[in-house]
């Protein structure tokens, strides 16, 4: 009926939308954390298409939201501060890097994989802190202005216009996640991730789909990380660390893996847990973190999304058309 | 070319800390397809209580290390009956979730309890010096610590091939189901087998802290070596372990040694080369 496909979106979907965008006006005080909560959360959704679509999990993606980061922030650094083409070079930079190894990640499978993407971001993060001249090290990159976004939107001392901006390229990949999961591509990955040897029988060329897909992926990832670059006026070498993979895996995982909402809500569940344990207990807060991610796993697998998946499928069919989300998302 | 005996020597001495430090995690992956992230915990657990035996109660080196490794397993076997039972057979991102966060957890846990600093612990003197060996000086500790993981090595190579519970390890990491269906107790299996290779951590972390040093992150901080030995070795394996540690330690020495402005780069980039070259390990085709 829509263009978005079988998943269609629904009407009342608008709704959390609107809620996040009216934030400034509720709580002036959390648009910083409203920023982050955005990035992390379109990170968390690159880092779904190849969680939760093309089953290859991951513990280098921090590499690709790192890569667009210091591209985005070199670029702004050398004079080129105009915000949008500075996104796209951020998922540009990513996308090759990630088209350059996706052969080697997608030869490999399983525990492998995880080690050979480990290994990967790994080397990239070395790397950096040794190339003190490109990317200052330790220290990271900062001291860059950006032009208003569009030429209309200043960034202010509030973090107003970067909440704003933020929350409109997440929009705008939370538009691209929905229509790619329901294009064919989408199928084709769900499909590889569900069994490689049918969809080899079928004709699918799994490879290649893998390799587009984990490309894709990165694209989005560098943009998350171009973002916050240029939300923050700032890269550090955390950007690129196994630190920052862990943590969107987590997040994916807190949210549920592929749904549309996984990684908002889980960005969303994950950065105030953060913000209110770092308040509670400054030292320790990654202990109740860690404590955190046991229970998940332990009680509630597949996540805050599966969770709702099973309470919906609880109640009467009252709509069919997420009632087929459930039969083809519904994997875990 | 004249530091190259003692490159060698010293990287065979860390291979040997990583073998013991992580063939623990080789068996548990092969047996149980069990991504562990955690398994470095003990090695840290034994290092510290290693390191306040000695400390505090005065425990000599000898007698600390046997003490961290009974901690190590006891912790193991505690831990593997109430929570690791629980994710066999899970996803590996379920299991690297768990695992991960159980890191985090023993990292605050050990920083609320021991403080975030280095550990001190100091060599007895008998283990202190260096020994002439055909013109070449090299460190006596290193030498024994050498010795002592090809030791456990042919221990653990010789107990899985020629006893009847290495036997029962064998055909359980060849097929759990099968080996199950002839009434091998494959629970109890996991559960003996887990406590070792934990016991065996804590040996290694023991070893490690006049090393290495001894800090809550050290789960984090060699997490990756203990990841690429297991990988490179294959799962399951004593011996593949055991290349790939001493192949790894000499390449993350050698590196640091000669190319030190690449770091760890040098070693990365053989486990991914490794990797890609033979996925399942590189002694398996």
């Amino acid at each position: 009926m829509t263009t978005l496909g079988p998943r269609r979106v629904h009407p009342a979907e608008i709704l959390p939308w609107l809620a996040l965008a009216a934030l400034p006006w509720i709580a002036p005080d959390h648009v910083l954390l409203g920023s982050q909560i955005a990035i992390l959360a379109l990170f968390a959704l690159s880092l779904d298409l190849l969680v939760g679509h093309a089953g290859l999990v991951s513990l280098g993606h921090a590499a690709f939201f790192g890569l667009g980061a210091y591209a985005a922030a070199l670029l702004a650094l050398h004079g080129w501060s105009e915000p949008l083409t500075g996104l796209a070079a951020g998922g540009l930079v990513a996308g090759l890097a990630a088209a350059l190894v996706a052969p080697l990640v997608v030869r490999v499978h399983g525990l492998a994989q995880l080690m050979v993407t480990l290994g990967l971001g790994l080397m990239l993060h070395e790397a950096a802190s040794r190339a003190r001249v490109l990317t200052g090290g330790d220290d990271g990159l900062s001291g860059f202005d950006l032009s208003p976004v569009l030429g209309l939107f200043p960034f202010d001392l509030y973090g107003f216009t970067a909440y704003g901006y933020a929350l409109a390229v997440l929009a705008a990949g939370f538009l691209f996640y929905t229509r790619l999961a329901a294009s064919p591509f989408g199928y084709a990955l769900r499909g590889l991730k569900q069994n490689p040897a049918r969809m080899a029988a079928l004709g699918t060329d799994g490879r290649r789909r893998l390799i587009q897909g984990f490309v894709v992926a990165a694209v989005l990832a560098g943009i998350a990380g171009a973002l916050l670059a240029q939300t923050t006026q700032s890269v550090a070498l955390e950007s690129l660390s196994f630190h920052r993979s862990a943590e969107v895996l987590i997040v994916l995982c807190l949210g549920g893996t592929g749904g549309r909402y996984g990684g908002l809500v889980g960005a969303l569940v994950y950065m105030a847990a953060r913000d209110w344990l770092s308040a509670l207990s400054p030292h320790y807060w990654t202990g109740w973190l860690g404590a955190a991610m046991m229970l998940t796993v332990l009680v509630v697998p597949g996540g805050l999304g599966g969770v709702a998946r099973r309470l919906h499928g609880r109640l009467p069919r009252l709509h069919r058309a997420t009632g087929t989300r459930v039969a083809a998302g519904g994997e875990s | 070319m004249t530091g190259l005996p003692v490159v060698v020597f010293d990287g065979l001495a860390y291979g040997m800390l990583l073998f013991l430090m992580s063939v623990g995690l080789a068996v548990t992956l092969g047996l149980m397809g069990l991504v562990n992230l955690a398994h470095g915990a003990f090695a840290a657990g034994g290092g510290y209580v290693a390191a306040l035996a000695m400390s505090r109660a005065g425990v000599p080196f000898l007698l600390a290390l046997p003490l961290a490794a009974l901690a190590a397993a006891v912790g193991g076997v505690v831990l593997e009956r109430l929570l690791f039972r629980r994710l066999y057979g899970r996803s590996p991102l379920d299991q690297v979730l768990f695992t991960v966060g159980l890191v985090y957890v023993w990292i605050a846990a050990a920083t609320a309890a021991f403080g975030a600093g280095q550990q001190p612990a100091d060599l007895p003197g008998f283990l202190q010096g260096q020994v002439d060996l055909g013109g070449v000086r090299v460190g006596l500790y290193r030498l024994v610590l050498i010795g002592l993981g090809v030791a456990v090595a042919l221990a653990l190579a010789l107990g899985l091939e020629r006893t009847r519970i290495g036997a029962l390890v064998r055909a359980s990491v060849e097929d759990a189901e099968m080996a199950g269906g002839v009434s091998i107790r494959v629970g109890r299996l996991f559960a003996l087998t887990f406590t070792l290779g934990a016991g065996l951590a804590g040996l290694g972390g023991a070893l490690a802290v006049p090393v290495l040093g001894l800090d809550p992150t050290f789960p984090l901080k060699y997490l990756a070596y203990f990841l690429i030995v297991v990988c490179m070795g294959g799962a399951g394996t004593v011996t593949g372990s055991f290349l790939a540690a001493a192949a790894v330690g000499l390449v993350d020495v050698a590196g640091k040694y000669y190319l030190p402005e690449i770091g760890a780069f040098a070693v990365y980039g053989l486990a991914v080369a490794a990797l890609v070259w033979r996925p399942n390990g590189v002694l398996r085709a």
